[in-house]
């Protein structure tokens, strides 16, 4: 068998585990026991996959096929390569982190067998290249998150978990009408994506098939203006879900928009690839302006990611080396990101009880360690240098001025002003409920972060100043990784 | 020279160790290691200087720009990569020394200024960091590592100005100082992506060589709105030199800065970050001078108005540190125009050469006037003229340094301030007649409300000290950093400086003209004499003035209003007019639509869905009148 399938098979053990164990003890154990067996995985995989990279000029590494079902020639194909690793790896790190973010759950057996299924839709995307196992993965992550939200949420969360899947699912509607496109456009003879790279899909099936692709994924990158799932149901979701959806679930939507519709469709993306631009670009400073006047540290957090997941897209449309290299970035630093801060919100929240900002205030003298940890989240998010996020902005921006065309690069300066519009919410937010006199004195001898909250924070802060300290490493995987896509949009 | 690492290195493994355990060591120790690893810095630092002086820098009597370090640290496509490295020539070995001599002192001052105070282990963790980031600033060698230490400097910056974080007026100084520099730094970055867009390169080396031709050349006939490229290109940087050295409009955050501690303001707010404008423009003067020499005219009209404009303020401001403030924003101003008048090659280049003198000689002053500020605050502890008063008798040395600071800035041979003031004004004096007066004009002005606070401070009556202590003299430790700056200000000026920093590097000889030395000594005495006579007494007679004067004391008072504008952008226009709309248009219309979408689709089904009844009653008439219907059709055709 091959060892990338260890990634879908160990959540699905850690499935078999939670229905064996009957004390949280047991539970956390196995749930411990298998995040890091998952951690510990992808970083043996990144080791690996850099000794093969150096000798091997294959497209895709460790690559694997099972036919699965031959009359619809569908496979269950795997393989890897730069960009795929570094999205498991994201993946793994805060599936880690979210077990510890969510060490007291109310029916936590119940809680995990989801969380674990999540998982496994997540992992199995990344490792996919067969476009109906991707999919059919694809689906499999979508489901767990409406029962994770409508069971464990809080607020609104019926509605809310009800309004992120309908929107979701009328993406994936798109996605399999895109599919199925692509599939007879390639003259129906395979499903697998590198394959269907080396066919030619005609330009005509391609003008339709191209839009439906990339707004069904774009619908989960939270794409203006189909992202209003997003503020909803990140308020509503449980700390941890969260955190895997935001950090890891909305990169399937960037993720699928260049190894699917932008990597099979090239010639169509030259010629839609404005419209999506222009969409993005407004996500970008949208998103942002949004955030400036939210009250709800969840909503503010949630407009903030349609901003930074805008910026993936538009950097990928930006379709130069760099700019595709730097969206790749940002997907892992905005995920790493984005779950720091729900793992902090979510600390703060089970201490005060409340996420509107008007009522917080002076938490740095009460929780100090959870406020630092904060005020470093929000650093990395304005850019700050030697942190992920200034990376992976300037490699976009860097790269999509670039562009030959003004046009182009007057949208790249659009893009750019986010930056001090990300400054204005992020400092309001952390001067509000960090700095400053005790707003509710009740707040007063509120505990500070405990172990586990702070296994999951540090782990994650670790990992954004890794990035932000040695980028090259990771954008030099990630730049190999993409050498394959960019040469076929060169064109 | 590869050691000079060492002087980046060593401050950031301090703010490490004192940021991460901080916590668990004591107080006095936190603040011992971190000054003990300044004194390291500043004594690298000078040998460093020295080596580059004295032994090694010339080659045939040029300056040369020797990179003892540079490694790629990011690479985007195949010309364009962020390096990270060393680069010393004359004016970044020149800023070694002032940042590093500063941040000594301060770091020794605050041993006893911050005594006591909560969060010390802190506050020397952080000075630690912007004493990295600024040094990392000045030894850039490409404009993108400076960019980058750029930002770090402006975190730096707010995390001190925001030190007392329980105070809600430091908080939001911090946040308006930081977003101000931050839409500054957009303007910085846009224009760095502009400039490589065309030469291919971010390094410092390659933009200036040759007299910048790769800039010129590459830049040559593009143009955007009617401007040049280059034009918007180096403007646009300029912006972000703007911003950091606090020029008009963009000054508004410097004044608030001064919330923060005291010993922090005389560091960054006075003496080193505030200068990081005037440094970037020197550091590219070669590509400004060539490539766009219009924006350098605009440089010295901003500068200039500047200049005027904060000196009118600071003559109205009660509170002793706001008046410092507004001082070092005239004087950076005064840089700015001697940037903006100077020629290249040989004397022409005089503009240029006493910009960077003026930095240097101001450091210490500045510097000195900040720190004696914060001396006497620890004696009255109040930063209100009105508190203050005859306090000549009580600090001795904070009264005789603070002196020889005044004298200093006031322009009065023989200490420092006067050589580089005096350069300054005959530089402009040979280019441009209009940035001549003005400047004139502001040096009286800077002697006045300089002499006019040194008055409030240490003549005039003395007011009643509530509590049962008399002021006193500072420790020890405060007083001798006092004492080595007040030194440093009288001899800095003797430096023969024009033979170690020129705009081409091969140094040239200055001499003191005369006639405009006399004049600027005359305006400057002018200045004090009025300011004697008006407040070496005490008395009402400026308060009558000020009646007089009415609504013009009370804008000045008022800063024109600058703050108030600002407020009512940010408040009113981008708060109220355009975020708050667009949250409102995502919620109510966006998200409405989406929301319609499914209310529809409920209708729809929940108004057909009868149709579906199960009564197969109801399906045998639907079928009966189905085919009575075909069948009438069918008869029909």
């Amino acid at each position: 068998m091959n060892f990338l399938s260890l990634f879908v098979l160990i959540p699905m053990l850690m499935i078999v585990a939670l229905f064996l164990s009957k004390e949280m003890k047991q539970i956390r154990a196995v749930m411990v026991i298998g995040a890091s067996a998952l951690l510990v995985l992808a970083a043996v995989l990144i080791v690996l996959f850099l000794q093969e990279r150096a000798i091997s000029s294959d497209e895709m590494l460790f690559m694997a096929t099972t036919v699965w079902y031959e009359p619809l020639n569908i496979t269950y194909a795997v393989g890897v390569d730069g960009v795929s690793v570094v999205m498991l790896a994201l993946s793994a790190i805060i599936v880690f982190t979210g077990v510890f973010s969510s060490w007291n759950m109310t029916l936590a057996k119940e809680f995990f067998l989801w969380y674990c299924l999540l998982s496994i839709g997540v992992f199995g995307f990344f490792i996919s290249i067969d476009l109906f196992t991707m999919f059919l993965f694809y689906e499999v992550a979508l489901i767990p998150m409406y029962l994770l939200i409508g069971l464990w949420g809080t607020g609104r969360k019926e509605y809310s978990a009800m309004k992120l899947t309908l929107m979701l699912m009328g993406g994936s509607a798109f996605l399999l009408i895109g599919i199925l496109g692509i599939y007879f456009g390639a003259g129906h003879t395979t499903m697998n994506i590198v394959e269907l790279a080396r066919l030619h899909i005609p330009m005509e099936m391609q003008r339709w098939v191209f839009p439906a692709t990339f707004l069904g994924f774009g619908v989960l990158g939270a794409l203006f203006p189909f992202h209003t799932w997003s503020p909803d149901g990140h308020a509503s979701a449980p700390t941890a879900v969260s955190m895997l959806h935001a950090g890891v679930l909305m990169k399937l939507g960037g993720y699928g928009c260049f190894r699917v519709a932008m990597y099979l469709m090239p010639e169509a993306t030259q010629e839609l690839g404005w419209i999506f631009l222009i969409l993005t670009g407004i996500s970008v400073v949208y998103g942002a302006f949004s955030a400036v006047v939210q009250t709800d540290l969840k909503y503010i957090n949630a407009y903030s990611s349609v901003s930074h997941c805008g910026l993936v897209l538009f950097a990928l449309l930006m379709m130069s080396r760099a700019s595709m290299t730097g969206a790749v970035m940002q997907m892992l630093s905005h995920g790493l990101m984005t779950a720091l801060f729900f793992a902090l919100i979510g600390l703060i929240y089970g201490r005060t009880h409340t996420r509107d900002i008007r009522e917080m205030g002076g938490l740095m003298k009460i929780m100090p360690f959870a406020s630092v940890c904060y005020v470093i989240a929000g650093l990395a998010s304005l850019g700050l240098p030697g942190l992920s996020g200034f990376v992976a902005e300037m490699t976009i921006f860097v790269g999509a001025f670039q562009h030959a065309d003004v046009f182009h690069r007057v949208l790249t300066i659009v893009a750019c002003s986010s930056i001090v519009i990300t400054a204005v919410y992020i400092l309001r937010t952390v001067g509000k409920i960090l700095f400053g006199g005790v707003q509710d004195k009740h707040h007063i001898g509120l505990p500070d972060a405990t172990w586990f909250e702070k296994v999951s924070v540090v782990a994650l802060i670790i990992f954004i100043a890794f990035m932000g300290i040695y980028p090259f490493g990771i954008s030099e995987i990630i730049s190999d990784g993409l050498a394959p896509v960019f040469a076929r949009l060169a064109i | 020279m590869e050691y000079s690492i060492l002087i980046l290195i060593t401050p950031l493994l301090i703010f490490l160790l004192l940021g991460l355990l901080g916590g668990k060591l004591k107080p006095v120790i936190a603040g011992r290691i971190g000054t003990f690893g300044l004194l390291c810095v500043a004594l690298l630092s000078y040998v460093i200087a020295y080596q580059y002086f004295f032994v090694e820098g010339t080659v045939n009597g040029k300056w040369i720009e020797k990179i003892p370090l540079n490694f790629e640290w990011l690479r985007f496509t195949d010309t364009l990569h962020i390096d990270l490295g060393i680069l010393l020539d004359p004016i970044s070995v020149m800023m070694l020394v002032v940042i590093s001599t500063v941040s000594l002192m301060v770091h020794i001052y605050s041993l006893g200024y911050m005594h006591g105070e909560g969060g010390f282990q802190r506050y020397y963790a952080f000075l630690s960091l912007f004493t990295f980031s600024m040094l990392g600033l000045v030894v850039a060698t490409n404009i993108f590592q400076m960019y980058i230490f750029w930002e770090l400097v402006g975190v730096s910056s707010y995390l001190l100005i925001g030190f007392y974080y329980t105070k809600p007026s430091a908080v939001a100084a911090s946040k308006k100082a930081f977003i101000v520099t931050r839409f500054a730094d957009l303007g910085f970055l846009i224009g760095i992506l502009v400039l490589s867009f065309y030469t291919r390169t971010f390094d410092f080396g390659l933009l200036t060589a040759d007299s910048a031709s790769l800039v010129v050349t590459s830049m040559q006939g593009a143009s955007f709105m009617g401007l040049s490229v280059a034009t918007w290109a180096l403007a646009l940087i300029f912006m972000g030199g703007a911003g950091k050295s606090a020029m008009f409009p963009l000054h508004i955050w410097l004044p608030d800065a001064m919330e923060g501690p005291t010993p922090v303001s005389a560091l960054i707010h006075a003496a080193t970050m505030v200068v990081a404008g005037v440094y970037l423009v020197a550091r590219l003067f070669t590509v400004y001078f060539f490539a766009a020499p219009d924006v350098l005219t605009m440089i010295g009209y901003i500068g200039a108005f500047t200049a005027l404009f904060a000196a009118i303020i600071a003559i109205t401001q009660t509170d002793i540190k706001r008046v410092l403030a507004f001082s070092t924003i005239s004087q950076i101003a005064y840089m700015m125009v001697a940037l903006g008048v100077s020629g290249y090659e040989g004397h022409d280049g005089l503009g240029y050469m006493s910009s960077m003198f003026h930095l240097f000689t101001h450091a210490f002053f500045k510097a000195l006037l900040f720190l004696g500020a914060g001396s006497v605050i620890h004696a009255v502890h109040s930063n209100e003229m009105s508190d203050m008063g005859g306090l000549r008798k009580y600090l001795p040395i904070t009264h005789l340094t603070f002196l020889i600071a005044c004298l200093a800035i006031a322009g009065i041979y023989p200490l420092s301030g006067f050589f580089s003031k005096d350069e300054i004004l005959s530089a402009a004096f040979h280019h441009d007649k209009i940035l001549y007066w003005t400047l004139w004009v502001v040096a009286g002005l800077t002697a006045f409300y300089m002499f006019r606070l040194y008055y409030s401070i240490f003549w005039g009556k003395e007011k009643v000290h509530h509590g049962e202590h008399k002021p006193h003299e500072s420790p020890l430790i405060m007083t001798v950093p006092l004492l080595i700056l007040a030194l440093l200000s009288c001899v800095t000026g003797f430096i023969p400086f024009s033979k170690f920093v020129s705009s081409d590097n091969l140094g040239f000889d200055m001499h003191i003209d005369m006639t405009i030395a006399l004049s600027s000594i005359a305006v400057a005495v002018v200045g004090i004499g009025v300011a004697t006579a008006l407040y070496m007494r005490g008395g009402d007679l400026p308060q009558k003035i000020a009646q007089r004067l009415g609504g013009l004391y009370r804008a000045t008072f008022h800063k024109f209003y600058m703050d108030e504008v600002w407020q009512f952008i940010t408040k009113s226009v981008i708060f109220k007019c355009i975020c708050a709309p667009i949250a409102w248009f995502d919620r109510h219309v966006i998200d409405a639509t989406m929301n319609g979408l499914a209310t529809v689709t409920q209708k729809t089904s929940a108004s057909i869905k009868g149709l579906q009844s199960g009564q197969v009653q109801f399906y045998t008439w639907i079928f009966l009148i189905g085919a009575l219907v075909i069948g009438i059709l069918a008869l029909c055709v």
